[in-house]
């Protein structure tokens, strides 16, 4: 074997990352959707009736972030304004919990939102590991042809396949009895 | 004995107290593993990509060793001697064998009838690797079976190693007849899709067959500095537009011939030129498994030859046949012939022409490889091929 393996440091693309941050990206556009479209119903849930407006708002805002995420070729900022429209989500639904109609539905809305921020937050650390440097090897070395390949660039021609040397027709069957009896 | 079993998508195990394998026909022999390899087609089956594959089946396709015993019929093989073993289980004897044509041996398929509904008919008993193929024991274990062990097994004579001549059971042949069936032409461009270890043999091929230009395509960066030291030009297709790349390589017309090693698992180019593939990636649609062979299809120059070693196991979908149609192209595919090259190939190894040993990045223990199947493909840690020692 060919030891030792050369290194050097490069970067490398995280596909994981990038695939969860764009059904994040599907994610926001369906949230900001519901939002901007049954901002009332949205309301009620978790109630506060009062900011259907904000709620819209939000919607807006999700729209936006998603639609960010799918068209960029970065990603990583906009799942941080994930993270960060996570955390205006979970205040406004702490306010509710304590002060709105339906602290209940409130407190379950905030669990959701809770889970989808570990999401946000696992898929920013994907993608900051784009940022380290990877160790890569080089095999630059490694033609296995004794000579330089474009020395070796014809030493095999026959022009067509059923010139080269090869066991088919006749001669198979003529081996398998050979090797057989 | 200890051998390497799939227990379901992305879970293949070391087992300790696998029952040994015994001679189960006059014409078997038993094999003491003393090297076996992972290949991509073994990814196919740990991506649960392939229909056919039971809990605790014994996988691996790529092996050699020892003869421990042979049957009382088999008049070729004597306790002792080192054998590789194609992938491929070949009969010898019936009309597909009697023209060489060993991957379609319709006797040694067991599961005939599973194989004559699907694909219309049988093709040849292969090593580990699904019921739809025989669902022969695989050698990823410390002991094989080997049927029909009077016909296919390659007897390797003194003074070769292990790393030289193991992979005269699948991918040297394989990435050989890839090029060999694009009857290479020495004005040709042939470009290869893939710089896996098929993909690499199929590159140092094509340069012996004579090839004016080798293109090879992948993103993985190691992968094609390998590339570029067998004599291929590289494209990053993260980088940069595969298309556009060939078109100027080849002053517009297109390569004549192209090879597909990289199967059914490609992925699509992440460097992105249009509103449609931004949209088809952010429907998750850039995955859609054909990508090699619609590009293939798309860039090859008229009258051109597709070679397609990359395995597929389906239906495809969106193929456009109306271009491969009317552009006169001949597609030439298949599960490797392996015993029709063989002798020529150990031949070359032997002549010092071709060091397969260049390929191999791991050579670890037997136990090490559930993880090496990882390490294999995440492509981590720069691994290109990984030997396994039982
Ligand atoms: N016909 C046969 O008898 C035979 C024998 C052995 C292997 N195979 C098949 O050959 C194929 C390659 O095997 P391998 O061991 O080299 O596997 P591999 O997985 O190591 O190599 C595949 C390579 O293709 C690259 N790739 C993925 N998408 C691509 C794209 N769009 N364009 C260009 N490159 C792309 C990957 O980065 C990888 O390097 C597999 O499908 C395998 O099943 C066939
Ligand atoms: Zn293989
Ligand atoms: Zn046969």
């Amino acid at each position: 074997m060919h030891t030792p393996r050369l290194e050097y440091q490069d970067y490398r693309v995280n596909h994981d990352a990038r695939k969860l941050a764009r059904s994040l990206g599907w994610f926001s556009i369906g949230l900001g959707l519901a939002e901007l479209l049954m901002p009332g119903k949205l309301a009620r849930a978790v109630g506060m009736e009062d900011n259907e407006g904000l709620i819209r708002l939000y919607g807006l805002r999700e729209i936006g972030t998603g639609v960010g995420l799918l068209m960029t070729d970065n990603p990583e900022p906009w799942v941080y304004g994930r993270v960060v429209g996570d955390s205006l989500d979970l205040a406004t639904l702490g306010v509710g919990m304590q002060r709105g109609d339906n602290p209940v539905g409130a407190a379950i809305a905030a669990t959701a939102v809770a889970g989808v921020t570990v999401l946000d937050l696992a898929c920013a650390r994907g993608l900051g590991e784009e940022h380290h440097p990877v160790t890569l090897y080089d095999y630059s070395d490694r033609s296995g042809f004794p000579e330089p390949p474009e020395r070796m660039r014809g030493r095999a021609a026959y022009g067509s396949i059923d010139r080269l040397p090869q066991v088919h027709g006749a001669d198979a069957a003529d081996r398998e009895t050979e090797t057989r009896h | 004995m200890r051998a390497l079993r799939w227990h379901g998508k992305h879970d293949i195990r070391c087992d300790n107290h696998v029952p040994d394998p015994t001679i189960e026909d006059g014409r078997d022999a038993i094999i003491k593993v003393s090297s076996c390899a992972i290949c991509g087609s073994d990814l196919h089956l740990y991506d649960g990509f392939m229909p056919g594959m039971q809990h605790g089946d014994i996988v691996g396709h790529e092996f050699m060793g020892e003869v421990m015993e042979v049957g009382k019929d088999n008049k070729k093989l004597k306790v002792g001697d080192r054998v590789v073993v194609p992938f491929t289980i070949v009969c010898g004897e019936c009309d597909q064998c009697r023209r060489g044509n060993f991957s379609v041996c319709e006797r040694t398929n067991r599961n005939k009838d599973i194989a004559d509904k699907v694909f219309g008919h049988t093709t040849a008993g292969l090593y580990g690797y699904t019921h739809l193929t025989g669902g022969y024991a695989g050698g990823q274990a410390e002991y094989v079976r080997v049927p029909y062990a009077d016909v296919g097994p390659v007897v390797i004579p003194d003074g070769l190693t292990d790393d030289q001549v193991l992979f005269l059971g699948d991918i040297l042949p394989t990435g050989w007849q890839a090029a060999a069936q694009c009857d290479i032409q020495p004005t040709d461009t042939v470009a290869i899709w893939g710089a896996g270890p098929v993909g690499q043999f199929a590159i140092r091929s094509a340069v012996l067959m004579g090839a004016e230009q080798v293109i090879c395509i992948d993103n993985v960066p190691e992968r094609l500095s390998m590339a570029r030291a067998g004599g291929a030009i590289t494209i990053n297709f993260d980088e940069e537009s595969v298309i556009h790349r060939l078109q100027e390589l080849t002053r517009g017309k297109g390569p004549e011939k192209c090879i597909d090693a990289v199967g059914m698992e490609s992925h699509a180019a992440r460097s992105i030129d249009s509103m449609y593939d931004r949209a088809k990636q952010a429907l998750f649609m850039e995955t859609d498994r054909p990508h090699v062979l619609r590009e293939m299809i798309y860039v090859c120059r008229p009258a051109g030859i597709l070679s397609i070693p990359g395995v597929y196991g389906g239906l495809l979908d969106k193929i456009p046949f109306g271009a491969a149609m009317n552009k006169g192209l001949t597609f030439r595919m298949g599960q490797t012939h392996v015993n029709r090259w063989t002798d020529d190939l150990l031949n070359r190894i032997q002549d010092g022409q071709i060091d397969p040993t260049f390929v191999i990045t791991h050579k670890v223990s037997l136990e090490e490889g559930p993880d090496m199947y990882k390490v294999f493909r995440e492509k981590h840690d720069g691994c290109i091929k990984v030997v396994l020692k039982p």
